[in-house]
């Protein structure tokens, strides 16, 4: 067992982890955010996308000791008062969510698009998803989403989805 | 202003979007506490005799609790085939397999373990030895090998005799064009995979959750598969991502699980992994087609003939039934005089095949579509002209095909014009024979497609199809609905709420729905075959409107007045007497003395049969064989439309499942029987970047059979996308003397194609 430190959502975390515990199941198990779903075991799906340092990841490719010292935000942390981020605002207002299974996923991943390329093409924004997978939409809706979140006037500073009062340990 | 018709966001997103689905490998419950964990030791040959397996070494591992084999569960029920005296009754299946196995994945001892990595490395502990024999794959098996020996033969059964095909069909054709096509074996793959958990109370009942597209059928099938009594088994649906025709239902999986958890005393729960679902969960499609189309040189299709080998995989399940409905469809929306259609169902050591998006009809109309373009083609005809030549003419009262199915209402030419001019069709003609005239390496192909398919079926005419609605008004203002469904994305809980909004006045954010726990909604036919609308839906308006005429008397009551002088005023969700609005009384205050409660059952008087067309077109790089699909033009027509947001969705979601089995999708076995595409590394699930956005373009011709003139969506774009992106990448390179090519139309295949057809032309240089 490993000790490490890490914040979660604009909170600082210190456990015990198994070396080989992945990051998706640390955040699943051990801290019972379930967002962030399992879809595969290959790295396909994309289900599992959270934030790392404010840059997209799937974390069941990361081990949790590698998340020691960052900052890590799920689609709980993206929304902390309870009023939707504008990316999740705008998954609502286009539909761009069904089963919901790939949803917390699309919408990290979204987040970490737009706060690389604020404005993206419709290409650029399939490009960019391409990792995430979706039965159920066809991704229509889900690219509607992200070029509304890319225009939502209200984005600013929410946008990395960093909760405020994030401190990073060093 | 009437909240029917109108664009309602989903009031289940912010749970989705925030704190996500509660799933079943989520579900919290303290009945659940201190379960064990099941995996299950599967097959890795394809066909073999099991000559022994050995547990014990497992049982030594760390954290392992239990071991059971098949042997263990014999007195349990075998499960007979599907489509009870037509498939060979010696085709029988047992939770775990005993004696042989039959396909890779399938499921011969489970290892229960108190935590959950414990059993990843118990299960390569248990032995199993293995006598293979021969695999059997393909859709023209021979009885070489048998897969079971009792039914001496590779063949399940058929539907109609190939001695009831008329010689003469085609006698009076000027042009016969005849091909056997391939609509290829896909995975549903939901993104949420199977799970099960279990526990069984002290009065001896199962509590079992399950991902499922109707917790009263997966209930049921416990009740059997395990052999216990109705009224033993409850099921809850915790939220379910995806479906598509495969949680129908429990396999055995979930009832391994359940039996595990009663012989241990102990609650147990199983999450499968990617690879399990790729290989044990049912498969979709997998049927070869004869096709015979006939007719005049200008274009009159007199003459149709469907000959279908149904794979049904290893043991026939729901895959069995399938030629059931395609050869009910096998003339779709046209007006053939003569048509004729039989199936044989196989056997094969390959997963069994269920339900997928379609079921059965997509396979009648990619079949359909395929031969009016080799028609066309053949004859030199534009395509779509063959086919509006020969739709049927729009119609308002009941049309019978000769295969017994009855159309409510169509008006099929007038989808096919609306979809060609969405498209700009005579444009995207001119387009390409200017790029055929110059040469261009990228080469334009337009595929139409036009359909028709039946949705909300019951079970035949005598047993009209039903669904039943609880409504309850509360005293604080809120309401509850009950249903019968059991949405998996579908937006049942806004939908269902707006059909009641509308009658009861009470906002749709104030209204709940539930569905898919058996002791609180007994009877339900669930999700699938789009029948939820309208049959739910209408289910829901008719329950509400019942509440509101026995609200009516209790105010009447209360305002000592006559019923008959009272109004609803939705405004204020409260009954007032005509001509004096002060003399009111609100349906809260109707419910507090005694429940404002309701439940009825909507009868519908038969299937409907939404219809469209659908245009594709591509580009296809002649230097590569890539196709590119540049865009999808639809228009399906389903009736009046409740919420346009989520019929949309159901179409987006659909094109691009139709778009993904014609050119990438396809699950793939060695010469052994081994799949190759067990992962999602393998197989091509489609992305974000193969598909463009789509262009839908709206018709709404109401059917009779519910008062929300409403038909089902939930298939359309399998149906119509799939033949329609197929027929453009065929359409992109039959001036190079292409006719035909198997789906998926990947890249190799288009390459090969181009490379036969240069090689067969005359004066070929190759």
């Amino acid at each position: 067992m490993m000790r490490i430190e890490l914040t979660v959502n604009g909170e600082k975390r210190s456990d015990e982890v198994e070396p080989r515990l992945l990051l998706v199941h640390y955040l699943r198990e051990v801290l019972g955010l379930r967002a962030a779903n399992i879809g595969c075991d290959t790295t396909s799906c994309g289900a599992c996308t959270v934030l790392l340092d404010g840059k997209s990841v799937k974390s069941c490719t990361v081990l949790t000791v590698q998340a020691a010292g960052h900052d890590v935000v799920t689609a709980e942390g993206l929304a902390p008062d309870g009023e939707l981020h504008p990316v999740q605002a705008a998954f609502r207002q286009n539909h761009g969510l069904q089963c919901g299974f790939c949803t917390p996923g699309m919408v990290m991943a979204t987040v970490g698009l737009l706060s690389e390329n604020p404005h993206p093409t419709e290409q650029q924004a399939r490009e960019a998803l391409e990792g995430n997978l979706c039965r159920c939409t066809g991704y229509h809706n889900i690219i509607r989403s992200v070029l509304a979140a890319a225009e939502a006037p209200e984005k600013g500073a929410q946008l990395t989805g960093v909760a405020e009062n994030a401190e990073v340990s060093a | 202003m009437s909240i029917l018709g109108t664009r309602v966001l989903r009031t289940e997103d912010p749970k989705f979007l925030t704190t996500g689905g509660v799933y079943t490998e989520d579900v919290v419950d303290d009945r659940l506490d201190g379960a064990y964990h099941v995996f299950f030791v599967r097959s890795p040959i394809a066909h073999a005799r099991i000559t022994s397996i050995d547990v014990s070494p497992a049982l030594a591992a760390p954290g392992v609790v239990a071991a059971f084999t098949g042997a263990d569960l014999a007195d349990l029920p075998v499960i007979p085939p599907s489509a009870a005296g037509l498939m060979n009754v010696e085709m029988t299946q047992r939770l775990l397999a005993i004696d042989k196995v039959r396909f890779v994945g399938e499921p011969v001892a489970v290892v229960v373990t108190e935590l959950p990595y414990q059993g990843e490395d118990a299960l390569e502990l248990v032995e199993v030895d293995y006598d293979p024999l021969p695999a059997v794959l393909g859709f023209e098996p021979t009885d070489s090998s048998l897969l079971f020996e009792a039914a001496g033969t590779n063949v399940a059964g058929h539907w109609g005799e190939a001695s009831s095909l008329k010689p003469e069909l085609f006698d009076d054709c000027e042009v016969v064009v005849t091909h056997t096509i391939i609509n290829q074996r896909v995975a549903p793959a939901p993104m949420e995979s199977r799970a099960a958990a279990a526990v069984w109370g002290d009065d001896g009942r199962l509590t079992a959750w399950v991902p499922n597209q109707g917790a009263q059928g997966t209930r049921d099938s416990l009740v059997t598969l395990l052999g216990l009594e109705a009224g033993q088994v409850r099921v809850i649906t915790p939220d379910v991502g995806g479906a598509f025709g495969a949680k129908f239902g429990a396999d055995p999986e979930h009832a391994v699980v359940a039996w595990v958890s009663r012989q241990l005393g102990r609650p147990a729960r199983w999450t499968e992994t990617r690879f399990e679902n790729l290989v044990a969960m049912t498969h979709g499609r997998a049927q070869q087609h004869t096709i015979t189309i006939g007719g005049s040189r200008d274009g009159n299709v007199a003459a149709y003939r469907l000959e279908i080998v149904q794979d049904a995989g290893a043991y026939p399940k729901i895959g069995a039934i399938l030629p059931f409905l395609t050869i009910l469809m096998t003339t779709g929306p046209y007006d053939i005089p003569n048509a004729e259609s039989i199936a044989t169902v196989v056997v094969t050591n390959t997963t069994p095949i269920g339900a997928y998006r379609g079921a059965g009809r997509p396979e009648a109309t990619a079949a359909l579509e395929r031969a009016m373009d080799l028609f066309a083609t053949e004859i030199g005809v534009d395509p779509a002209d063959v086919r509006r030549k020969n739709l049927l003419p729009p119609f308002t009262e009941p049309h019978r095909t000769a295969f017994g199915a009855l159309y409510d209402s169509g008006d099929y030419v007038a989808a096919l014009d609306k979809a060609l001019a969405a498209a700009g069709y005579a444009d995207l003609r001119k387009e390409q024979a200017e790029r055929r005239a110059s040469g261009d390496v990228r080469q334009l192909g337009i595929g139409v497609a036009s359909y028709v398919e039946i949705t909300g079926m019951g079970d035949g005419e005598e047993s009209p199809p039903e669904e039943n609605a609880t409504v309850e008004v509360h005293p604080d203002g809120t309401a509850t609905i009950l249903t019968g469904t059991s949405p998996h994305g579908q937006g049942h809980a806004t939908a269902w709420a707006m059909l009641a909004s509308e009658e009861l006045g009470i906002p749709v954010e104030k209204i709940t729905l539930q569905w898919g726990d058996t002791d609180l909604i007994p009877v339900g036919g669930g999700t699938g075959g789009s029948r939820s609308l309208q049959h739910g839906g209408a289910a829901v308006q008719q329950a509400s409107k019942e509440l509101i005429e026995m609200a009516r008397l209790r105010a009447a009551a209360q305002l000592e007045a006559n019923a008959a002088d009272l109004v609803f005023d939705k405004s204020r969700s409260a009954f007032a007497v005509a001509g004096d609005p002060e003399a009111s009384v609100p349906l809260t205050q109707l419910a507090e003395n005694e429940r404002l409660l309701i439940r009825t059952v909507f009868t519908a008087p038969g299937a409907t049969f939404p219809f469209g067309t659908h245009v594709a077109v591509v580009e296809v790089d002649t230097e590569t064989g890539k196709p590119t699909l540049t865009r999808v033009i639809t228009v399906d027509d389903a009736g009046i439309v409740l919420n346009p947001l989520l019929a949309e969705g159901q179409r987006h979601g659909g094109i691009a499942q139709g778009a993904a089995q014609a050119f990438l999708e396809e699950v793939v076995y060695d010469a052994d029987g081994n799949p190759l595409t067990a992962s999602f590394a393998d197989y091509p699930f489609l992305s974000a970047t193969e598909v463009p956005s789509f262009e839908l373009a709206d018709m709404a011709t109401p059917t009779t059979y519910n008062p929300l003139g409403a038909k089902g969506i939930g298939e359309a774009g399998t149906i119509g996308a799939t033949p329609a992106v197929q027929n453009a990448i065929i359409d992109a390179v039959s001036h190079l003397g292409v006719r035909h090519i198997d789906m998926p139309a990947s890249s190799r295949r288009v390459w090969q194609a181009i490379q036969q057809a240069a090689t067969a032309r005359p004066g070929s240089e190759h």
